[in-house]
């Protein structure tokens, strides 16, 4: 069952500005789906459409099968996570996990038994009489995600929940709200400009840009295919190399070079190689590479060149032996993709 | 931090002297009989005589009307002081979170005029407040004490400053919580505000009790007078060749001086607090 249809929304500012423009994506049943885009790309605004926080200039949101449209944010079943966990300073973590259950008007004892079930749930029981501010960042996290499941929500939406925590806890914590989700089993959107947690968190990405939807896919796909040469840089760490080139029938013309292979398309290109489906090959073979640098990263290297006098990135794992100065590579057919030059798309 | 040095507390002990001189020498004196003060004028050592002077000026029924005490005095500056206090914070809160919070056309025109009021003291627009007063029937009661002077363009603009620092994310979550505005504001601005409030209550508080002007105009009821104005009426004795009660009046300056500086001693750690807190 869909839980949410967003369907061509279009959300313009009073001042003319187009933060949306015309965005269908749906969201099904205990699916997560991560909104991944830089900033200014409209998926905040998006999500805010969804939480009602901001009104829909065209199109319509409908939620478990209603449209939402005019519904107050109180009233659409939703429950939010916000990037600066926007906890009431002056309540307690019980307080703050209640509030929202009390303006319901749910019943002393039924809103108790819910706030400790989410608190033992998150593992923030014995910080339930503390206030916000005696809390560490991944405690307030927690605290925020415990109002989020007290009011069964029909969907979560997460706004960059995890930008405000340091690096080591934003892993720890990405991965808990993965587990989260899996475990309630509850819809779910999740904004953040950061690709890794959007590959790592998503059922599905819509990878947005300039308030368009560029590719909706599973990582899977977004990563190894994708639809524009956006998407192909945006998302990838290191992205995918994107490389001018003019194919021709049986071979690769880049720069000065030429790679033999077999292409499905001829004339001017963008070539998208991902960066560790580069090898070395042999003497005598494949194309000349001129080594610039080498960034060791522990598990794997990056190393920074150019082929016929374009640059280009490959990744290898620590293991193989990386040359001086000059070596030969080469990449396999299937894992090329093309772009057209012009308009950026894939053919 | 520097080590404090000699040269700084002789700084400080200074302006101690210099301030709280007059107050010592107020004290002393008072403890005088009036004609050792009429003959000797003010005194530095003890009189002796301070517990009869200070009891007679509480409880003593003076003025024209013979019907005034001291402590109605004091109890008629308590309802002016916590009354322009109370209703000036009431007043410029819902003034700032209408202005903060809420989208009407002109808000910040509405704001920039009620920031003009700045320019236009009680002194200026005296006469058409009386007017305002009089025509309502007003004078001589304390509604008609308080009511005028509770609108306070200061006390919006602080609230005003405040209500823009709170994170626009808690109304967010405020509103999906299924808080409306009203209790959005009795529930979460209000008792986050309470430093500020209470800074402002003490900075109210004083301005309030200390008004002389405006309750001169007011009240002509000798039953509605405040301490401040019981000072002038003490002195304003001079029937015959009666001496002035300087004693009296320096006992009811003394007393006229204490709530405001009990509240700034009790308050004034949160009245910090209120004014250089950042953290929300």
């Amino acid at each position: 069952m869909t839980t949410l249809r967003i369907k061509d929304v279009v959300k313009r500012y009073p001042n003319g500005a187009l933060a949306v423009k015309g965005v269908s994506v749906d969201v099904e049943e205990g699916e997560l789906v991560v909104f991944v885009g830089p900033s200014g790309c409209g998926k905040s605004t998006l999500l805010r459409m969804v939480a009602g926080l901001e009104t829909v200039t065209e199109g319509e949101i409908e939620l478990a099968g209603k449209v939402v449209n005019d519904t107050e944010p109180a009233d659409r079943n939703i429950a939010m996570v916000f990037q600066n966990y926007a906890l009431y300073p002056h309540m307690t973590v019980r307080g703050n996990l209640a509030y929202g259950l009390k303006n319901r008007k749910m019943p002393k004892d039924e809103i108790a038994a819910k706030v400790d079930e989410a608190a033992s749930f998150l593992q923030i029981t014995e910080f339930l009489d503390r206030k916000p501010s005696q809390l560490s960042g991944g405690q307030r996290q927690r605290v925020a995600m415990g109002r989020a499941i007290v009011r069964d929500p029909a969907i979560f939406l997460f706004d960059e929940p995890l930008s405000n925590l340091d690096a080591k806890l934003r892993n720890q914590m990405r991965l808990e709200i993965k587990r989260l989700q899996r475990r309630l089993n509850t819809a779910a959107i999740y904004v953040t400009h950061d690709q890794v947690e959007a590959m790592t968190l998503a059922d599905k990405i819509v990878v947005l840009n300039a308030g368009n939807i560029e590719q909706v896919g599973t990582p899977g796909e977004v990563y190894s295919k994708p639809n524009t040469t956006f998407v192909a840089s945006f998302m990838g760490s290191p992205p995918m190399n994107l490389v001018t080139a003019h194919a021709d029938p049986g071979s690769l013309r880049i720069g000065d070079v030429t790679y033999e292979c077999q292409t499905p398309v001829s004339g001017p290109v963008t070539l998208g190689l991902r960066p560790e489906k580069i090898e070395f090959l042999p003497n005598g073979s494949g194309l000349p590479f001129d080594i610039d640098t080498v960034e060791e990263l522990g598990a794997n290297r990056l190393i920074h060149g150019r082929v016929g006098g374009v640059d280009l990135t490959m990744n290898v794992d620590a293991e193989t032996d990386v040359p001086v100065e000059t070596a030969r590579i080469g990449f396999a057919e299937k894992s090329m993709s093309f772009f057209d030059p012009e308009t950026g798309n894939r053919i | 931090m520097q080590k404090p040095r000699l040269y700084d507390h002789i700084v400080l002990l200074f302006g101690v002297v210099l301030m709280m001189g007059p107050l010592v020498v107020a004290i002393t004196t008072s403890s005088y009989l009036p004609e050792h003060i009429h003959r000797n004028g003010m005194q530095l050592g003890w009189g002796g005589h301070a517990a009869e002077t200070y009891w007679s000026v509480l409880t003593k029924k003076g003025g024209f009307s013979e019907e005034v005490t001291g402590l109605l005095m004091t109890q008629n500056s308590f309802i002016l002081g916590l009354g322009f206090a109370i209703g000036k914070i009431i007043v410029s809160m819902l003034a700032a979170y209408a202005i903060v919070y809420f989208r009407f056309p002109l808000a910040s025109f509405f704001f920039w005029v009620i920031f003009s009021t700045l320019l236009l003291p009680l002194e200026v627009r005296i006469l058409p407040s009386y007017e305002v007063v009089q025509g309502l029937g007003m004078l001589n009661t304390y509604t008609g004490l308080i009511l005028p002077l509770i609108a306070s363009a200061t006390g919006t603009f602080f609230f005003r400053q405040f209500f823009r620092s709170v994170p626009d994310e808690l109304v967010e979550a405020a509103r999906i919580d299924g808080a409306g505005p009203i209790q959005f504001f009795i529930d979460i601005l209000v008792p986050l505000s309470k430093t500020m409030i209470a800074a402002i209550f003490i900075i109210m508080f004083v301005v309030g009790w200390n008004q002389y002007l405006w309750p001169t105009l007011m009240t002509t009821d000798e039953t509605l007078y405040t301490l401040v104005r019981g000072i002038k009426q003490v002195m304003n004795v001079y029937i015959g060749a009666n001496i002035p009660d300087y004693n009296e009046a320096l006992a009811m300056a003394v007393l006229a001086m204490l709530p405001p500086a009990l509240v700034i001693v009790i308050f004034q750690r949160m009245f910090i607090k209120g004014l250089v807190e950042t953290e929300k």
